[in-house]
């Protein structure tokens, strides 16, 4: 059963302010601004212009720092369950969820608003920076299912679910799951809320990529059991040591998809 | 030697005819460029594109208290654009706010403004949109409320608030000066957000410029005219002309909807132009008495709220800003002074701590240093706390900020 997509409720309302008068804001008359520049140039806490101060340090993490909040510092993710970890994730599908997040496709509001005025260059090297790190992983998460579920999980990874049209993650995803270039993510050392609300927004479209969007049709023939289980197994698994995606090609795809062309 | 001559005589006809259409061609490519470089000036892309689709294919939903207005097709597609149209009812519809066949256009087109554009600047804007490639996307109907969807009722709105008419140049200035306002108040219609809307959805002219929440999208477009809030009288022309061009300056950086301005206009607009935008903006803002008023906080020591505050801003906020609020400009914006964190209303400063921001990326400045969001971080009382703070400390007057006031914008929308 696929359920429509959800409408994002955001609560719109219309302020309007009182106009103030003018006559209050500006009556005041000449004598008046006059003590009132004298008490201002007296004023010890008033900061003066002009001062050289110090510039930001020339690097992106000093840039990305808005980034940093919910990704982390190194873009190794943080405790929160549905802000995924960035650091050595292939470019290429960083640079494709920037620039969808930029432009819409895929749906976000707190991303689509960071994002909404930043040009292809920036993003392609916002994309190239968290791809290169190398941050040691976060303290792995406890699975909160039972073995039975966590099996099937494995099985869907590794193997998928012939019967119901289900390739298996590691057809693409790499035998490690550690993603492959240029544009196929990592699946590992992400939260399995994060996961399961991906499989969802591909379901449901509010997470969308360039046709053909493989991922809405295997996201399309997944139960729900099958997303807790995936979510869970996956989320189970430590970062290997080498986390690197592996080379663009390595691996016949299943499926044709337009983010990465064969 | 005759028959020679009579066999040389069409190839010359040739040759000049060559000559003459490359002429012609010459003069149109001139057209089409000026047409482009204006139609910046205007910023038609941010409302005639849709994110992500196709050049002034037009499709993109505006909300407005009224409902919601989707934006037209401009491109020159005969049946569902303005391939149809002729230069002199693209004039009519820019000076008169009509269409062709004389109805009448929903004031979210900026046509009060754009009424100031002369009539050959609007022939260069058309011939540059005949040039664009034609897109079929036929134009969404509008989904606005009764008895909005009248468009009769448009007739009260121009009788109040409309005044048509190309801009009269003022002789007792500068033709810097009336560049700048020609800019201003046509084809930027930048009193569009900077003037008060009141509930008519109406600006009227004697306010311009005197700013306002804008509709919808909650954020604040500041008075442009007083020092206490974005007036520029006490800014340099250098300061104002990066703000505008590259969106950072060393007294502060544009974010939300001047952003969008920033990145899709002013940044292509040449350094004349430019110069003489912030000429006149400056002068807007000239004769406005400093914000002087008390803010009526306590000092810290005696203010619970403003120690509290303090303390959040030692936690999360110093180590870019700096512990004087002076930042470190024009990467991290200085705090201290900063007329945006001082107005009157302080939707911007909550915002910015909720949501964070990038300023645009632009071509001064392609890789913009971007502010974290705290939604997820700070509560309620933690937000109102270190607002009210940076608004009152280091001679800054700004009034205090209440948690309420905090959690209403968490649910402002982001788009």
């Amino acid at each position: 059963m696929v359920k429509r997509k959800h409408a994002v409720g955001s609560v719109q309302k219309v302020m309007r302010r009182g106009n103030p008068s003018r006559a209050l804001l500006w009556g005041a008359g000449r004598q008046r601004f006059a003590i009132v520049l004298a008490i201002l140039m007296l004023c010890p806490t008033a900061v003066p212009y002009a001062q050289p101060t110090e510039r930001a340090p020339d690097t992106m993490e000093a840039r990305l720092l808005a980034c940093a909040a919910c990704h982390g510092r190194q873009g190794e993710g943080t405790k929160n369950d549905y802000f995924p970890r960035l650091a050595g994730k292939p470019a290429g599908y960083l640079m494709n969820q920037l620039v969808a997040f930029r432009d819409g496709r895929r749906r976000y509001p707190p991303m689509n608003y960071l994002l909404e005025y930043l040009p292809d260059a920036y993003l392609q090297k916002m994309a190239d920076y968290f791809a290169a790190l190398r941050p040691p992983p976060l303290p792995q998460a406890v699975a909160e299912v039972s073995a039975a579920v966590l099996a099937r999980g494995r099985s869907l990874a590794s193997e998928g679910d012939q019967a119901h049209g289900v390739p298996a993650c590691s057809g693409c995803h790499g035998p490690k799951l550690t993603g492959m270039e240029p544009a196929i993510p990592g699946l590992v050392g992400l939260h399995a809320s994060y996961i399961s609300a991906q499989l969802g927004a591909f379901r449901y479209g509010t997470r969308t990529a360039a046709e053909p969007d493989c991922m809405q049709l295997v996201a399309a023939s997944l139960t729900e059991a099958d997303v807790t289980a995936l979510a869970a197994w996956l989320a189970s698994l430590p970062i290997p040591p080498d986390p690197s995606p592996v080379p663009k090609g390595t691996l016949p795809m299943p499926l044709a998809c337009g983010s990465e062309p064969n | 030697m005759r028959i020679e001559r009579l066999l040389r005589l069409p190839g010359l006809a040739v040759f000049s005819l060559l000559v003459g259409a490359a002429v012609a061609q010459a003069a149109d490519d001139a057209l089409v460029t000026k047409g482009k470089y204006l139609a910046r000036a205007g910023d038609c892309i941010a409302c005639h594109t849709s994110p992500g689709g196709a050049l002034f294919a037009g499709g993109r939903p505006m909300a407005t208290p009224f409902g919601t207005i989707y934006t037209s097709n401009i491109t020159p597609d005969r049946k569902t654009g303005i391939g149809s149209w002729t230069a002199d009812q693209f004039y009519g519809t820019m000076h008169s706010g009509r269409f062709p066949d004389g109805g009448l256009i929903y004031p979210a087109m900026p046509f009060g403004s754009y009424t100031k554009v002369t009539r050959e600047d609007c022939d260069a804007i058309f011939a540059y949109l005949r040039s664009v490639p034609p897109v079929n996307q036929p134009n969404r109907p509008h989904d606005l409320r009764f008895p909005f969807n009248n468009r009769q009722l448009i007739l009260g709105w121009r009788t109040l608030f409309f005044q048509e008419g190309e801009y009269q140049p003022n002789p007792t200035k500068s033709d810097e000066w009336n560049r700048g306002a020609y800019l201003v108040e046509g084809l930027g219609h930048c009193a569009m957000c900077h003037s008060p809307i009141n509930a008519l959805g109406g600006s009227s002219e004697s306010q311009a410029f005197e700013g306002g929440l804008i509709p919808m999208q909650n954020w604040y477009a500041p008075s442009l005219t007083s020092n206490k809030e974005a007036g520029l009288g006490e800014w340099s022309i250098e300061e104002i002309v990066d703000l505008l061009r590259t969106g950072v300056s060393q007294r502060g950086a544009v974010y939300g909807p001047m952003a969008e301005v920033t990145f899709d206009s002013v940044q292509y607009l040449n350094d004349a132009d430019v110069r003489a935008m912030a000429i006149y903006l400056k002068s807007l803002g000239e004769g406005s008495p400093p914000g002087t008023e008390d803010s009526g906080i306590p000092a810290p020591e005696s203010s619970l709220l403003m120690n509290f505050g303090q303390t959040v801003y030692a936690t999360h906020c110093a180590s870019c800003h700096a512990a004087d609020g002076r930042g470190m400009p024009p990467d991290y914006p200085p705090l201290a002074r900063n007329p945006s964190i001082q107005m009157q209303s302080a939707v911007n400063p909550i915002r910015m701590v909720l949501n964070g921001g990038f300023p645009p990326g632009t071509e001064g400045n392609p890789m913009p240093y971007g502010m974290p969001p705290f939604a997820q971080t700070l509560s309620d009382d933690e937000v109102a706390a270190v607002v009210t703070y940076i608004r009152a400390a280091w001679g800054n007057r700004g009034s205090p900020v209440s948690s309420r006031q905090a959690n209403e914008l968490r649910t402002a929308p982001l788009d």
